[in-house]
Parts: structure tokens; C-alpha cells; sequence
């Protein structure tokens, strides 16, 4: 397919890496009278990991919760893996709309920053939940899909426990094996590190950062400044519910272009060099 | 190095078995603690008992000739909330599902079925079903006037609990249930309703003891259910007073055996919370 040149500066635009999965398109959300997200278009590629940083109330949450209509937006158009689905902030699409809304979720995963595990259910029936009922996978194969995942995270050996059982961090990475479970085309994480305790929020990102090198195209709305130089290949930077700036890490963060971009990044650089800190 | 060896020390000073021995003490304070309670439940009970027998207007023998006939009327009682429970159950569901749906109609039958039943007493519903719906052709025998009358009352009470206990299942639950693609019938049947039950059953079960005892306003349509077996041989030879008293004490045990399996329902669902 091919595309309009973004109207924003777009650095590396990393068209090597194949084709565009996600596709916002004049994307606006008002709470009220409050302009959450002001115009904001956004290209994903195959394989690429986006991480989106700003301020609280930039709109980067927002973004991806528009992205997989958890909100409706306001205007605009979302496309997933060439499914395109235009906003029905009216709710005058009814049913259609539902259906629609459905077809980008089987292709968009989500992890949660509070994890939201199914309490009731075991570490295994979460991850198999999905695709035995809406996929219709058969039992065995879905229990050895999540046998597999489950493994990548690490857990094999709480398949069984339930996730009061679990650790906040253990938690997380069960969420992130669930969602991988539907074999989404992107797994979006919403702040995934942000409710967990500073020990254990490691082991999540390392999960991530591998994901990231494996080529699972993500986006990842985060705090963890660190973590997004190591495993961005593209860092966005949002404000007032737009983006002001993107590009790969290494450019974005040392030779940040705008004064709000520079104003942002100075917190982290006076706490060491873009690490750590939230 | 020091302060290694006096830590190392200060373990050892541990009195080997001291968790064994903080195990025991706990198990017989629990253990003294059942007793006493038992014992409390024993003297008061047999201080009434003693108190009744010294009056001497109490007629064992009386007792023990009809006290098996009164209980007969027991399996009466079971059946009618037996019964009563489960219609309560299906028309809560149906009503809690109406009062969140943004369905004007859906939401308009449930609020007015929650309002007028709620609203009525529920005696003034047994005697309507039985005594004035006859007037329009519809005869419902005692048993069945009781069961319904029962069951839509407590419907519409168990209505409101149900739609807070949905409620009550935290958003992010359906939220992670969509973004996994689940349709919405499957986001409720699966992952909200089996939440919104465990909240409500502790409700439930307050209603379930409530609607045993108020199955005895059948006896009044004549239902031959424990009530009204205790009055009509009580007041036959003048001896109500034992009569009503095995009602009463009837009554009692049946809220006590429904608690107990309440409570281990409660704890069989509670294993994901270990």
C-alpha cells in the first residue's frame, strides 16, 4: 500500500522494515469539552517497536486506547493490518460498529497497566480463555500455545496457580502472555511498569526488550526512559494531546528538536543521562 | 565479623521447636475458645429449657405424640423455597440485565417490575394471587400461589443485588476481556457473571434465610406447610405453645443447615483468593 507523506518531521522513517500494521488518521477524542487528542496521525510498522513518552494527560494513554476503541474517538480512522475502521462517536453504526470494533481487537493485543488478570480463572485459563472461545482453537493446541508463551515470560511452573498467588511483575507477564496467545499483529502496553514496585519492574521490561528484538511490532506507552533507548526503534513524543516529535532514540533523545521535546527530557537527563527515573 | 557471630548466636538461642510451640498455643486457644462458646450456647439453652419445665404447663408427652406430624410440614416449607429461590434467580438475572440495559424497553419492564413488587407488601401479593385472581378466571392452587408470590417478591429484591454485584465486577475486567476480542455475550457470561456471583452470594444467602421464614405467610391460603400444621393441632387441644415453639425452632435449624452450606459455597469459590 502505499502512503501520504506524514505531515510531520519523520526523521528515519524506517520503511525498510515492511508494511504498515497500524494506521491512525486525524484521530481526535474529547472528554467533554477537553481536547485529549488533537489531530494525532500515527504509521506502525511490521516489526517495529513504537514507544510513546509525555507528560500525564498528553494523550499518550488515550492514543492507544483509541487505537483499540477501549475509546471511541472523536474523529478520525484507525486501520489495523489493513482493517479500517472510521470513528462512530454518534453510535449510529449500532452492531456494525461492535463487529468492527471486534475484528481491530483480534488484531490489536493490549496489556493493561493494572494487569487485570481474570481473577477467577488460573494463570492457564487466562491465556487459554480467548482462544479456545473466540477463535474456536481446539483445547489442546490452545494449552500448548500458552505452554509456550507462558515459557518465553518465564512462568511455566505457575501454569496452575491462580493470580492471587502471583507477584505484581508475575502478573504482568502473564497478561503479556495472554494477549500474545491471539497472536495479535501489534501488542500495544498501556504503562505497563507503572503500578508495579521498582524490584520487579526488570522483569517485565525484559520480557519486553525481547519481544522488541524478536520484531514483535509494538507500541508501549511508558515512564521508563531507559528501557525506551534500549529497546525503541522509535521514540514519540506527545504534548497536549499531539505529536510533536519523532524519531529513532539515539536522535530523539540527544539531539531533541523542539523546545518542548528538550524541556521534557532535561527532567531525566538532571536524574543521569535519559536512565531510570520516572 | 563481630556482628556476624552475634547474629549467628542469636539464631541459635531460638528455641528449636519454638514455631511448634506457637502452633500448639494457637490451636488451644482456638480450641478453648469453641468450647466456651459451646458451652455458653449449652447453659442458656438449658436455662430456658430448665425455666419451661419448671412452670409445669408444659406437656411432653404431648409433644412427642405430634411433634412428628408438625415436622412432616417441613418438606412442605423446603419445597415452596426451594422453589421460590429459583425463579427469584432467574427473574433477578432477567431483571438485572433489563435495569443495565440501554434498552428503553428492557429497562422500562425491569424498573417497573422492581418498583411495584418491591413497593407492595408481600402479603398483599400471596392473597391477591390466591384470593382475586380467581375473580378473573386464573385459580392458582395454595402451594403454587405461594411459590409465585415468593418467588417474583424476591426476585425484584435479588434484581437490585444482582445489578450492583455486576456492577461491582471492576471495569478493567470487561476491559481486558474486549481487547481480547470477546464478543459481549461472552465478555458477561464469562468473566463478569462468574465475579458478580461470588459478591452476591453473601446476599443471596440473607435473602434465602429471610424467604424460609417468610414462607410461613402461606399458611394463611392454607398450604399445609409447618406453620400452619403447628397452629391447627395447637389451637385443636389448646396447646399452642409447643406447637409454635417446634415451628419456631423448625424454622431455626433450616436457616442453620442453609448457613452452613452457604458459608462453604462462599469458601469453594473463594479458592482463587488463596
Amino acid at each position: 500500500m502505499t502512503d501520504r507523506p506524514p505531515s510531520y518531521p519523520l526523521p528515519s522513517m524506517p520503511g525498510h522494515l515492511g508494511e504498515v500494521i497500524v494506521r491512525a488518521r486525524g484521530l481526535h477524542k474529547y472528554f467533554g469539552q477537553l481536547h485529549v487528542l488533537d489531530g494525532v496521525d500515527l504509521e506502525v510498522w511490521q516489526r517495529e517497536a513504537v514507544m510513546i513518552v509525555g507528560r500525564s494527560g498528553s494523550g499518550k494513554t488515550t492514543l492507544l486506547r483509541c487505537i483499540n476503541f477501549l475509546e471511541e474517538p472523536t474523529a478520525g480512522t484507525i486501520e489495523v493490518d489493513g482493517y479500517r475502521v472510521e470513528a462512530d462517536p454518534t453510535g449510529h453504526r449500532g452492531r456494525g460498529h461492535a463487529e468492527e470494533i471486534r475484528q481491530i481487537r483480534l488484531r490489536a493485543g493490549m496489556v493493561f497497566q493494572d494487569f487485570n488478570l481474570f481473577p477467577h480463572m488460573n494463570v492457564l485459563q487466562n491465556c487459554i480463555e480467548a482462544p479456545t472461545r473466540v477463535k474456536r482453537m481446539a483445547p489442546d493446541a490452545a494449552v500448548e500455545l500458552a505452554e509456550r508463551y507462558l515459557a518465553k515470560v518465564g512462568l511455566m511452573d505457575k501454569r496452575d496457580e491462580y493470580p492471587s498467588r502471583l507477584s505484581g511483575g508475575q502478573k504482568q507477564r502473564v497478561a503479556i502472555a495472554r494477549a500474545l496467545c491471539m497472536e495479535p499483529k501489534v501488542l500495544m502496553f498501556d504503562e505497563p511498569t507503572s503500578a508495579l514496585d521498582p524490584m520487579l519492574i526488570g522483569e517485565v521490561l525484559n520480557v519486553m526488550e525481547e519481544l522488541a528484538h524478536e520484531g514483535t511490532t509494538m507500541i508501549v506507552v511508558t515512564h521508563e526512559m531507559h528501557f525506551a533507548r534500549e529497546a525503541a526503534d522509535r521514540i514519540v513524543f506527545m504534548e497536549d494531546g499531539q505529536i510533536i516529535e519523532q524519531g529513532a532514540p539515539e536522535e530523539l533523545l540527544n539531539a531533541p528538536r523542539d523546545p518542548r521535546t528538550q524541556q521534557f527530557l532535561s527532567r531525566f537527563l538532571e536524574s543521569g543521562g535519559g536512565g531510570g527515573a520516572d | 565479623m563481630a556482628q556476624l557471630g552475634d547474629r549467628a548466636s542469636a539464631t541459635v538461642s531460638l528455641e528449636p521447636d519454638i514455631l511448634k510451640q506457637i502452633d500448639a498455643a494457637d490451636s488451644a486457644r482456638r480450641r478453648r475458645f469453641r468450647l466456651q462458646f459451646a458451652l455458653v450456647w449449652i447453659v442458656l439453652i438449658g436455662a430456658l429449657v430448665g425455666a419451661l419445665w419448671l412452670t409445669d404447663r408444659i406437656n411432653p408427652e404431648f409433644i412427642g405424640r405430634w411433634a412428628p406430624f408438625i415436622l412432616g410440614g417441613a418438606g412442605l416449607t423446603i419445597l415452596i423455597c426451594v422453589s421460590s429461590i429459583i425463579i427469584a434467580t432467574i427473574l433477578a438475572l432477567i431483571g438485572a440485565f433489563g435495569r443495565l440495559s440501554t434498552n428503553p424497553i428492557a429497562y422500562g419492564v425491569a424498573s417497573l417490575y422492581v418498583s411495584f413488587v418491591r413497593g407492595t407488601p408481600l402479603f398483599v401479593q400471596l392473597v391477591f394471587i390466591f384470593f382475586a385472581l380467581p375473580q378473573m378466571g386464573i385459580v392458582v392452587p395454595a402451594v403454587e400461589s405461594g411459590i409465585i408470590a415468593l418467588g417474583f417478591n424476591y426476585g425484584a429484591y435479588m434484581t437490585e443485588i444482582f445489578r450492583a454485584g455486576i456492577q461491582a465486577v471492576p471495569p478493567g475486567q470487561r476491559e481486558a476481556a474486549r481487547s481480547l476480542g470477546m464478543p459481549e455475550r461472552l465478555v458477561m457470561r464469562r468473566i463478569v457473571l462468574p465475579q458478580a456471583i461470588r459478591i452476591v452470594i453473601p446476599a443471596i444467602g440473607n435473602d434465602f434465610v429471610a424467604m424460609i421464614k417468610d414462607s410461613s405467610l402461606v399458611m394463611f391460603i392454607g398450604a399445609q406447610e409447618l406453620l400452619w400444621r403447628a397452629l391447627a393441632v395447637g389451637r385443636q387441644n389448646f396447646r399452642t405453645f409447643e406447637t409454635l415453639l417446634i415451628a419456631a425452632l423448625v424454622y431455626w435449624i433450616l436457616t442453620i443447615i442453609f448457613s452452613y452450606f452457604q458459608e462453604r459455597l462462599e469458601r469453594r469459590l473463594a479458592r482463587s483468593d488463596r
